[in-house]
């Protein structure tokens, strides 16, 4: 199939940026988008110019890398999948194709679609785990966690730290992002000693970074290619008012 | 060179504890004297990192990846092991000890992998107490399921997503010591080289990823963690980062590089689509608990596969290897599948492919089971090839997935070179010549949070380390060595792509070094490689500058280093005049095709000098010792 790319273009953070439009013939349908980007760029340096930069890893849909809007939304077109396993038999002949980075204070663009996400790193280093020093640990099997709260912990664990809830949000909030690191620990027995004080410590963090409130758009949960919910946010609310009223979770 | 492995005497039930004792220990209060350099932040550079830290040790730690959380160990599917015996099936450190050994074909350190097999179990505990959240049974217990090369159900898994977990797991660990101010962490920094003073590592040279900027960092000690070098053959289930410049560099500085050839082709990977192709995604091993291996019995059958009838299948790993069946270790399973796409009884586009069959678990299960088991692992499937695996039997093929070999260690894990570690991956120890499946993890979790605490307290304890300063000459020529090489890739001006390089250099290894490889081949790539090289120092084209974000130079770098280290490997295969785990010799194999190892001649390790690009590498011999599993002829039949 014969494409036309509208790609963002900025060749630094200060650069202003703008869409440069580039047309692609020939484009398989067993490619990923990203295979395709990668062809678009051999042509590139093929002809004398600077390929387009963009955030990939492991092109499984697993390690959060890659992240750009497709089309308006982030990661394109398809429900829970990643910019890396969006394949282009989700496209047809002569489509015209938006590609642009995540938007959000909190994430400035580096290059192109490469943006900076380390404020997620930081909003980790406030509470995103459980104080237990390596050796310090008793028997796997010592505590018997349900089933049940044990998948309802997978479900919120598993997040990849992408970002596309953020750049799907109209506030560029990170709450879902914030709120399934603190599902995940809430809903474990190794979780509830810090509970109250991870809630607090990571959303005030992330209001630190620039991110925006949450106003229940539910464009989070709908642009996340791992289908987290958005009750985790619900839930995490909870715990921060107790902890803002000096409760304990 | 006398290659002292330091392995500790006695019972090998009571070395480690043995060692351990008698290691020196550093106070509490000298610790933070101490600095440590940790390269990469997967399992076991995140692990390490976080625990060093929280014995107090200065910790700085580095990743090309704008997060720590996204190192490849991300991408593990299936699980892992440990000699828990929870299932009460029979299993203990000694058989985890033994499969592994037995596994790695006997290519293996027999006391590293005693070792591996004894902390496996505090593995699972520390992960379960940082909330780790594991499968679980319905009365609360954690879970396990079975794997390749073992008898005994000790693989513990989240879903399909064990290596993602038990990331996160050792980078929250490493992120509550980053906030704490006790590590800190540099992102998007490219190792470019280690500086090695008076005989010792002593600090690197990164490349800032975004600005470009090259300098040094010191520090007492070094640990590599910077995972393997799948990507030499450009198609491989590796991230597209994952590359050799980190350990290689240091080889060119010293350090031995131990069996290079030994690498781990996969046999569930998706098959190959396009040209266009720029990774291969792999089906985990779990998969072959519930699903059946299989080709038309006859060559050139070109029915749909609901067409064939029972009659006219070939179940062949169950009818080769009966008692492990689907679960043979990944090899001998791989082999198995080259073998019948080789007589023409290959499916799919190509006839590169065999069929990996669900239809009788789902019929014996009920497809909610399977579901609950594999879920996430069939959507992806589906989602790359448009085919679902509840109605129609996945496709397979395998793909080149990890490197049992990595720079030589001792039993500190440190190098030839004194204070240069080498944990995971990056190190050759404890897989000997093919890696059992869910057994990645946990060297890399064993090596970060359980070995290296208590080694490199050994090292610092022995003193003799000066001070040392960015200024010193070593470090200076170093970072300037680094500029000259950017400078003269960005400068060459050719016309062909770092990526057509890395293309055309990933066919050689795949053809000529990869499943099968013979005398003549490997000849025949050492021919091609050093052309290759040339012609990349000649003809490269990398848009752009040195001081901003440039992809094309990144790559550029990593693949200059992947045309030397190709070489190496092959050397190594060539010397290797026998057939053993993933080194499969076309030359050296029994009558019904089974690898035929040497033990007489080639029970060592090979560790390899550099002498300088293009000239023949010298090899130095481990030898091997047996004194617990007798050698024999690995048997899953």
């Amino acid at each position: 199939m014969n494409l036309r790319l509208h790609i963002w273009r900025q060749a630094g953070p200060n650069d202003m940026g703008m869409l440069k439009t580039y047309d692609i013939a020939n484009v398989s349908e067993h490619m990923s988008f990203l295979e395709m980007l990668d062809v678009l760029n051999e042509g590139l340096i093929a002809k004398g110019e600077i390929p387009v930069a963009f955030d990939h890893d492991c092109r499984e849909g697993i390690c959060g890398t890659c992240g750009m809007v497709i089309n308006g939304r982030p990661h394109g077109p398809v429900a829970r999948t990643t910019a890396c396993q969006l394949h282009m038999r989700t496209f047809k002949d002569g489509d015209e194709i938006y590609i642009e980075p995540w938007r959000a204070k909190a994430f400035p663009v580096l290059r192109d679609l490469v943006v900076d996400r380390g404020s997620f790193d930081r909003i980790i280093q406030k509470g995103g785990y459980v104080s237990v020093n390596t050796g310090n640990a008793q028997d796997g099997n010592a505590t018997p966690i349900s089933k049940p709260d044990a998948d309802r912990a997978m479900d919120a664990a598993a997040c990849i730290g992408c970002g596309a809830c953020v750049a799907a949000c109209p506030n560029s909030s990170a709450m879902l992002f914030t709120a399934a690191k603190v599902g995940h620990l809430a809903s474990l027995p190794q979780g509830q000693a810090e509970r109250s004080s991870r809630a607090m410590e990571m959303v005030l963090q992330m209001d630190a970074e620039g991110f925006g409130s949450c106003t229940n758009h539910y464009e989070c949960e709908a642009a996340c290619p791992k289908g987290i919910s958005a009750e985790f946010i619900a839930q995490m609310n909870r715990d921060f008012v107790t902890s803002a009223l000096g409760g304990k979770a | 060179m006398e290659l002292n492995s330091a392995i500790p005497g006695g019972p090998i039930q009571q070395r480690w504890d043995k060692h351990r004792a008698e290691l020196k220990l550093v106070n509490p209060a000298n610790k933070r004297k101490f600095s440590v350099i940790v390269v990469g932040t997967g399992l076991a550079g995140a692990s390490a990192s976080a625990t060093l830290a929280e014995l107090g040790y200065n910790v700085q730690a580095f990743t090309y990846h704008d997060s720590a959380r996204r190192a490849h160990s991300i991408a593990a599917q299936g699980g892992i092991n440990a000699a828990k015996n929870y299932q009460n099936d029979g299993d203990s450190v000694w058989r985890l000890f033994y499969d592994t050994v037995k596994g790695g074909d006997f290519r293996a350190r027999e006391s590293n992998v005693y070792r591996l097999a004894q902390v496996s179990v505090n593995i699972i505990d520390q992960c379960v107490a940082q909330g780790v959240p594991f499968a679980r049974e319905y009365g609360g217990y954690l879970s396990n399921r079975s794997f390749g090369g073992a008898q005994v159900s000790r693989t513990f898994y989240a879903r399909g997503q064990t290596g993602q977990q038990l990331l996160l797991g050792a980078y929250q660990a490493l992120m509550r010591q980053v906030g704490l101010g006790k590590v800190k962490l540099h992102n998007k920094q490219e190792m470019m080289d280690l500086i090695v003073i008076d005989g010792r590592a002593r600090g690197i040279i990164t490349r800032d990823l975004v600005t470009g900027a090259v300098r040094s960092h010191m520090a007492d000690a070094v640990i590599l963690a910077t995972g393997g070098y799948g990507n030499v053959f450009y198609l491989s289930t590796n991230a597209m980062a994952c590359n050799v410049t980190a350990t290689y560099r240091a080889h060119k500085r010293g350090a031995l590089f131990a069996n290079p050839c030994y690498t781990q082709i996969h046999p569930t990977c998706i098959p190959q689509s396009g040209d266009y192709q720029s990774k291969l995604t792999l089906m985990s091993e779990s998969l072959r608990n519930d699903g059946r291996i299989w080709v038309p019995k006859n060559k050139g059958d070109q029915r749909s596969p609901d067409q064939i009838p029972e009659s006219d299948r070939d179940y062949y790993l169950e009818r080769k290897y009966p008692s492990f069946g689907n679960l043979s270790p990944r090899d001998i399973a791989s082999r198995a599948a080259k073998e019948v796409c080789d007589e023409g009884r290959g499916v799919g586009p190509g006839g590169l492919g065999v069929y990996l069959d669900f239809a009788d678990a789902i019929r014996r299960l009920g497809e909610k089971v399977i579901a609950d088991r594999y879920g996430n692992l069939f959507e992806m499937y589906e989602r790359i090839t448009g085919e679902n695996p509840y109605k129609v039997p996945m496709r397979i093929y395998p793909a080149v997935h990890y490197t049992m070999g990595g720079l030589w260690v001792d039993y500190n894990l440190m190098s030839n070179v004194p204070g240069l570690f080498v944990l995971g991956e990056a190190n050759f120890s404890d897989h000997g010549a093919n890696r059992l499946g869910a057994s990645a993890l946990m060297q890399g979790l064993a090596d970060g949070y359980f070995v290296i605490p208590y080694t490199i307290g050994g090292y610092f304890a022995q003193g003799g380390l000066q001070a040392v300063s960015a200024e010193s000459p070593e470090a200076k020529a170093a970072v300037t060595e680094a500029e000259q090489k950017i400078a003269a890739l960005l400068s060459i001006g050719g016309k062909r792509s770092p990526t057509s390089f890395h293309r055309e250099l990933g066919k050689i290894m795949w053809d000529k070094c990869g499943m099968a490889r013979t005398e003549a081949g490997l000849k025949e790539a050492l021919q091609r490689i050093p052309e290759l090289r040339e012609e990349f120092w000649q003809n490269l084209v990398v848009p752009g500058s040195g001081t901003d974000l440039n992809q094309s130079l990144e790559l550029g770098l990593r693949v200059a280093d992947f045309l030397e280290f190709a070489e190496l490997m092959c050397y190594d295969a060539l010397q290797r005049n026998e057939s053993c785990g993933g080194h499969f010799r076309e030359e050296y194999q029994t009558e019904d095709g089974e690898a035929k190892r040497n033990d007489d001649d080639y029970c060592y390790v090979a560790a390899w000098e550099h002498t300088g690009v293009g000239s023949t590498p010298i090899l130095h011999k481990e030898s091997l010792t047996f004194e617990n599993v007798q050698l024999a002829t690995r048997s899953y039949k």
